[in-house]
C-alpha cells in the first residue's frame, strides 16, 4: 500500500495504543483493594481534611469512567493533580527532574550507539577472526553486567579509590556546567554499556545475514571495492535492523535511567519515580508511568516512520 | 589464443567434514563470441566452476591449482585491484534467483549505472543515458520510467533482463551465466535464452552458461563441456554431444528425460546420487552408477581423450569431441550399449548402428 | 571397441540400451562406498552438538555448582520433615553479630561481614535460592501464559489474533522494569507478587516469538497435509506446528532467566523485591551502597560478582542451545 496509507494507519494504532495505555495506566490504581485513600492510610496518617481533598482528588464518589475522563482530560493538558505526600504540582515535580534525565539518558543512548555499531559492524566483517571473537566475549559480559552492579563497581574503582569523580552530584549549579558534566560520565557509561552490548550483537547479527545475501556477490561481480560493497550496500540493508535495535533501546535506557539515577543519586524523573513508589504517592507514579510510556510509542512510530524512508518495499 | 583459457583447475573446500573436491582438475576454452554450455546434475561442481573464475571464492575454498588465462592474462595470479577492473568490465555474471541477486533499497536504474560508472568514464548524464538504453536493449518496456523503480515492483523475467542489463552495461567480452532461467517459467524461460542469444551475436560476447537443463543448452549453445562430481567428463560441439554421445553419463543423463508421445513405461534414469565429494570413489567417479562398469574401472581414472584417437588433445580444436572413458582408451572390455534412435521430422526411424 | 559410424541424421533423439538395473544385479565391485549415515531426529543431532560446545557446558557447569551451594547451604524442611539436612553455610544467613560489623574478607568470614555483622559467605550462598526459584519459577510460568496464548493467535488469525497482539502491543510500550515496578506498587511486596509481576511483564516476549513462528510454519506443506487428512486443530497445533515452531521459543526462555534474575535483582535493590533483610543478592547490593563510600568494597563486590556469574552462565547456555539447535542462525525470534 501507498506510504500514506501506511503512516495514516500507523497514526490510527498510535492513537488506539496510547489510549489503552492511559486506561492501564490508570487502572492501576483502580486495581487495588479498596480505594486509594484506604490504601495509602494503611502507610501513613491523613488528617481528615487531606482525606477529603484526595477524596474530591481522585474523584472517588464518580464512577470509574468518569474517574477516568477526569484524569485524562487533565493529564493531556499537563494537570496530574498534587503528591500526596508534599501537596505539590506532580507536573511541577517532573517538569524540574525532566532535564536531567532527558540529558543522562541521551548520553547514555549516544554512548551505547557510538560503541555498539560500530562494534557490531566491524566483528560482523571479521566474523570468525581475533576482532569478531573479542567483540563478541565482550558483548556477553556486557550483557550480564548488573549496570546498578557496574554502577557501584565505577564508583568504587574511580570515585573512592582514585578519587577522579564526585561521588554524589554538585549542587546548585545549572545542568550544562562542567562540574555536573563531569560528574555524568560514570553515570552516562553505566547506563551506556548494557546497551551498547545489546547493540553490537544485533548490528553484527544483521549485519552477517546481508552478508550472506545474494546481492552482495552480484555488487562484487560488478567489480565494485570490498569497501563499497560492504558501506553502500550491506550497510544501508542492515539499517533497518538497526533503526528496530535503537527503538528497542530506547525503553532499555528508560528502564536502566531509573536504576542509575538511584546509584548516583542523580535528580532526575527515575529516582521521583522510587521515592513516590515507597511512599505510594500514586499521582506521581501515574503521571510518570504515563510519561513513560507515551516516550515509547512514540519512539515506535518514529522508528516505523524510519522503515517506510529506510524500505522501498513498504512504500510501493 | 582463446578468450578465456582455463587450464588444471583446481578448487577445495576445507570443511568439518573434511576436503571437499568442489572442481577436480578441470580443463576448457572458450573462443571469442562463443556460448559454451557447462552441463551437470547439482552439486556437480559448475557454479564453482564459474565464481573460481570470477576470483568470487570465499571462505572456506580456495583455488589451490590450475590457470585462467583471460586475453592471455592468468586471473589467478592478479591482484585484487586488476580483478575489481575486470569484472563487470570484462567478465559479467549473472545468477540464479533474480530476485535476490538486486538489492532491494536501490532502484534498478542506479544498478545498473554503478556498474557504468565504476568502469566507464562518462558524465552523470551519459551514465544515466547508457543505464536506460540497456534496459531498452534487454526487452524492458518504459525504460525511462523503470529506471526509478524498485527491483520488487519488477516481476521475474523482467528482473532477469535487468540483470542482464547490469551484465551487459560495461561491453563486457565473457558473461557467465549461472542458470540463469532455473527460477523462471518455463515461457519466461525461453525468451530469456532467446535474449541471450541475441546479445551475444550482435555484440559478440561470449557466454558461459551454466545449467542443468539438457534442453537449454541444446537452444543456444555452440560447444558443451559435461561435468561429473567435479571433472569433466565430455566436451564436444553441441550436435555432436546430442546425436553422438561418448559418454556413459551424458547418455543416461539424455536418456532420463521424459518424452512426449514416448512408448515407454518406465523412466530410465540413473541409479544412485551424486557421490559425496569428500570420498570419491576409486578410480572413475562414475562407475557405480554405470551400467557398463568393469573392475577397470574402479582402478583407474580415464583421462579426457579424443574418441576418434584415444589421445588426449592438444592444444585448441573447435571440433574436438573428447570423453573420460576407458571405452575411448581401449581399456573397456566389454561394449557401451546404447542406442541412439533419430526420428526425423518426416517420421521415419533410422537406427544408428 | 563399439563400432559406432557418426550419423549425419538431425530430428528427434532418443536413447535407449541405458539400463539402470544392471547394476542391482551385478556383483559389488571391490570398492563399496560407505552407508549413509542413518538420520537421526533433530532433538538427537542438537544435543550432540550442545555437548561438544565446551562454554556452554562451562556455563551449565557453574550454574549446577551455584543450584548445589543454593540447595544445601542450609537445611530445607517440608511440614517439619528435613528433607535436606545439610548445612554448608558456616553462618546462619540471617544471624546479626554486631561484634563484627564490616570485617574485611577473613578465614573465618571469606566474603567479609556486612553493616549488621552478618557472614557474607553464608547470605550469599543462601542467597542463591531466590535468584535461581526466581529465575525457572518466573520463566516457566511466563512461558505457560505466553506460548499458549501465543500459539493461538498464530494458528487462528483473524479476530484473536488481533486482540491478543493488541494487548501485546500496549504491554510492550512499558519498559520492562517500570512495567514491573508499577505491578509492585500496586501488588506489594513478597515472593509470589514478585513473581507474579515479573510473570505478566515477560510472558509477551514468548508470545510474540512462538507467533511468529506459527505463522510461517504454518504455511508449510505438512501442515495441509495434515488438515487434508482431516486432523483436529488442537492435534495439529501440538503434534505438528509447535515442535517445530519451539526452538527460538526454547533459547529465549533460557537468556530469558537471566533477564529475570537481574530484573529481579535491579528490584531488591531499589528496595522493591523481597522483604528488607532478605539474603537475595540484589537487596544486599543496596546495603553495600553506603558502605561503598567507606570502602568496604566486599559488601558490594560478591553479591554483584554472584549475579554476574550466574547470568554469564546463563547466557553462555542458552547461546549454546540456540548454536545447538539453529547453528546455520535460521531461526527468527530477536531481542526481548
Amino acid at each position: 500500500m501507498s506510504l500514506q496509507r501506511y503512516l495514516i494507519k500507523r497514526l490510527f494504532l498510535t492513537v488506539f495504543i496510547l489510549f489503552s495505555v492511559s486506561v492501564l495506566t490508570f487502572s492501576l490504581v483502580a486495581l487495588l483493594p479498596g480505594n486509594v485513600v484506604d490504601f495509602i492510610l494503611q502507610f501513613q496518617q491523613i488528617t481528615p481534611e487531606l482525606r477529603a481533598e484526595l477524596y474530591a482528588q481522585y474523584n472517588l464518589d464518580e464512577p470509574i469512567w468518569t474517574r477516568y475522563l477526569l484524569w485524562i482530560f487533565d493529564a493531556m493538558q499537563g494537570d496530574f493533580g498534587n503528591s500526596i505526600i508534599s501537596d505539590r504540582s506532580v507536573s511541577g515535580a517532573i517538569a524540574a527532574r525532566l532535564p536531567q534525565t532527558v540529558l543522562l539518558g541521551l548520553l547514555g543512548f549516544v554512548i551505547s550507539m557510538g560503541i555498539g555499531i560500530p562494534a557490531g559492524v566491524v566483528a560482523a566483517v571479521n566474523k570468525g577472526e581475533t576482532t569478531d571473537e573479542v567483540s563478541r566475549v565482550g558483548a556477553l559480559l556486557g550483557i550480564a553486567t548488573p549496570n546498578f552492579w557496574l554502577g557501584l563497581m565505577l564508583i568504587l574503582v574511580f570515585s573512592v579509590e582514585l578519587g577522579w569523580f564526585r561521588v554524589i552530584p554538585p549542587v546548585d549549579i545549572p545542568l550544562l556546567s562542567f562540574p555536573m558534566l563531569k560528574f555524568m560520565i560514570l553515570p552516562a557509561i553505566t547506563l551506556g554499556t548494557a546497551s551498547a552490548a545489546l547493540i553490537m550483537r544485533l548490528t553484527r547479527s544483521a549485519m552477517v545475514e546481508q552478508l550472506n545475501k545474494d546481492y552482495v556477490r552480484t555488487a562484487r561481480a560488478k567489480g565494485l571495492s570490498e569497501r563499497t560493497v560492504i558501506i553502500k550496500h550491506v550497510l544501508r540493508n542492515s539499517l533497518i535492523s538497526v533503526v528496530t535495535v535503537a527503538a528497542l533501546q530506547i525503553a532499555f535506557i528508560v528502564d536502566g535511567t531509573v536504576v542509575v539515577e538511584q546509584v548516583f543519586s542523580w535528580p532526575g524523573v527515575g529516582r521521583l519515580l522510587i521515592q513516590a513508589i515507597t511512599q505510594r504517592d500514586f499521582p506521581i507514579i501515574q503521571a510518570v508511568v504515563l510519561l513513560v510510556a507515551t516516550t515509547i510509542v512514540f519512539a515506535n512510530l518514529l522508528a516505523d516512520i524510519l522503515y517506510s524512508v529506510l524500505d522501498p518495499r513498504i512504500r510501493y | 589464443m582463446a578468450l578465456l583459457e582455463v587450464e588444471n583447475l583446481e578448487t577445495n573446500f576445507y570443511t568439518e567434514e573434511g576436503k571437499v573436491k568442489a572442481v577436480n582438475d578441470i580443463s576448457y576454452d572458450i573462443e571469442a563470441g562463443e556460448r559454451f554450455g557447462v552441463v551437470g546434475e547439482s552439486g556437480a561442481g559448475k557454479s564453482v566452476t564459474s565464481l573460481s573464475v570470477m576470483g568470487l571464492i570465499e571462505n572456506p575454498g580456495s583455488i589451490d591449482n590450475g590457470e585462467i588465462r583471460f586475453k592471455g592474462e592468468n586471473l589467478l595470479e592478479a591482484s585484487e585491484e586488476r580483478l575489481q577492473e575486470i569484472r563487470g568490465a570484462e567478465i559479467a555474471m549473472i545468477f540464479q534467483e533474480p530476485q535476490s541477486a538486486l538489492n532491494p533499497v536501490y532502484t534498478v536504474g542506479e544498478q545498473i549505472a554503478e556498474a557504468i560508472r565504476k568502469h566507464m568514464d562518462l558524465s552523470g548524464d551519459e551514465v544515466k543515458e547508457r543505464a536506460i538504453d540497456m534496459l531498452r536493449r534487454v526487452g524492458i518496456p518504459d525504460p525511462e520510467e523503470r529506471y526509478d523503480n524498485y527491483p520488487h515492483q519488477f516481476s521475474g523475467g523482467m528482473q532477469q533482463r535487468a540483470v542482464i542489463a547490469i551484465a551487459l552495461s560495461c561491453d563486457p567480452e565473457l558473461i557467465v551465466a549461472d542458470e540463469p532461467t532455473t527460477a523462471l517459467d518455463v515461457t519466461i524461460e525461453a525468451q530469456i535464452l532467446e535474449l541471450l542469444e541475441e546479445l551475444s551475436e550482435e555484440f559478440d560476447v561470449a557466454i558461459q552458461l551454466i545449467t542443468h537443463d539438457l534442453g537449454v543448452v541444446a537452444e543456444i549453445c555452440n560447444r558443451v563441456m559435461v561435468m561429473y562430481a567435479g571433472k569433466a567428463v565430455e566436451k564436444a560441439p553441441v550436435e555432436e554431444l546430442y546425436y553422438n554421445p561418448k559418454h556413459p553419463y551424458t547418455v543416461g543423463l539424455m536418456g532420463s528425460i521424459p518424452r512426449i508421445g514416448d512408448g515407454r513405461n518406465r523412466l530410465d534414469t540413473i541409479p544412485g546420487s551424486m557421490p559425496d565429494l569428500v570420498q570419491l570413489p576409486p578410480g572413475c567417479s562414475f562407475h557405480p552408477r554405470c551400467p557398463y562398469a568393469e573392475e577397470a574401472c574402479t582402478q583407474r581414472e580415464p583421462p579426457l581423450v579424443d574418441v576418434d584417437t584415444g589421445e588426449p588433445v592438444e592444444g585448441l580444436s573447435e571440433s574436438e569431441h573428447t570423453a573420460a572413458c576407458l571405452e575411448y582408451t581401449g581399456e573397456l572390455q566389454g561394449e557401451l550399449e546404447f542406442e541412439v534412435e533419430i526420428t526425423d521430422d518426416a517420421g521415419s526411424t533410422g537406427v544408428d548402428t | 571397441m563399439t563400432e559406432r559410424q557418426p550419423t549425419t541424421q538431425r530430428g528427434r533423439i532418443r536413447v535407449t540400451g541405458f539400463d539402470g538395473s544392471v547394476i542391482e544385479e551385478r556383483d559389488e565391485f571391490s570398492w563399496e562406498a560407505d552407508e549413509s549415515t542413518v538420520a537421526r531426529g533433530r532433538w538427537e543431532r542438537a544435543w550432540k552438538r550442545f555437548k561438544t560446545n565446551r562454554t556452554a557446558l562451562f556455563g551449565l557447569a557453574i550454574i549446577g555448582l551455584m543450584a548445589f551451594f543454593a540447595i544445601f547451604a542450609r537445611p530445607i524442611t517440608v511440614a517439619g520433615i528435613p528433607i535436606q539436612p545439610i548445612s554448608l553455610a558456616p553462618f546462619e544467613p540471617g544471624a546479626s553479630n554486631f561484634g563484627a560489623v564490616l570485617e574485611p574478607p577473613s578465614l573465618t568470614h571469606p566474603f567479609g561481614t556486612d553493616w549488621s555483622g552478618k557472614d557474607m559467605f553464608s547470605r550469599i550462598i543462601y542467597g542463591g535460592r531466590f535468584s535461581l526459584s526466581i529465575g525457572f519459577i518466573a520463566v516457566s510460568l511466563a512461558l505457560a501464559v505466553g506460548v499458549p496464548l501465543g500459539s493461538i493467535a498464530g494458528y487462528y488469525g483473524g479476530l484473536i489474533d488481533d486482540i491478543i497482539m493488541r494487548i501485546v502491543d500496549i504491554l510492550y510500550s512499558f519498559p520492562f522494569l517500570v512495567l514491573a515496578i508499577a505491578l509492585i506498587a500496586v501488588l506489594g511486596q513478597g515472593f509470589w507478587k514478585l513473581i507474579l509481576a515479573l510473570v505478566l511483564v515477560v510472558w509477551i516476549g514468548y508470545a510474540r516469538i512462538i507467533r511468529g513462528e506459527i505463522l510461517s510454519v504454518k504455511e508449510n506443506e505438512y501442515v495441509l497435509a495434515a488438515r487434508a487428512l482431516g486432523a483436529r486443530d488442537r492435534s495439529i497445533i501440538f503434534r505438528h506446528i509447535v515442535p517445530n515452531a519451539i526452538a527460538p521459543v526454547i533459547v529465549q526462555a533460557t537468556l530469558g532467566i537471566g533477564t529475570i534474575v537481574l530484573l529481579a535483582a535491579a528490584l531488591g535493590f531499589l528496595g522493591l523485591g523481597l522483604e528488607p533483610g532478605t539474603s537475595e543478592w540484589g537487596s544486599m547490593l543496596s546495603q553495600g551502597r553506603d558502605s561503598l563510600i567507606q570502602g568496604d568494597w566486599w559488601v558490594t563486590v560478591f553479591p554483584g560478582l554472584a549475579i554476574f556469574l550466574f547470568v554469564l552462565s546463563i547466557n553462555l547456555v542458552g547461546d549454546g542451545i540456540r548454536d545447538a539447535i539453529d547453528p546455520q542462525g535460521d531461526l527468527g525470534g530477536g531481542p526481548r
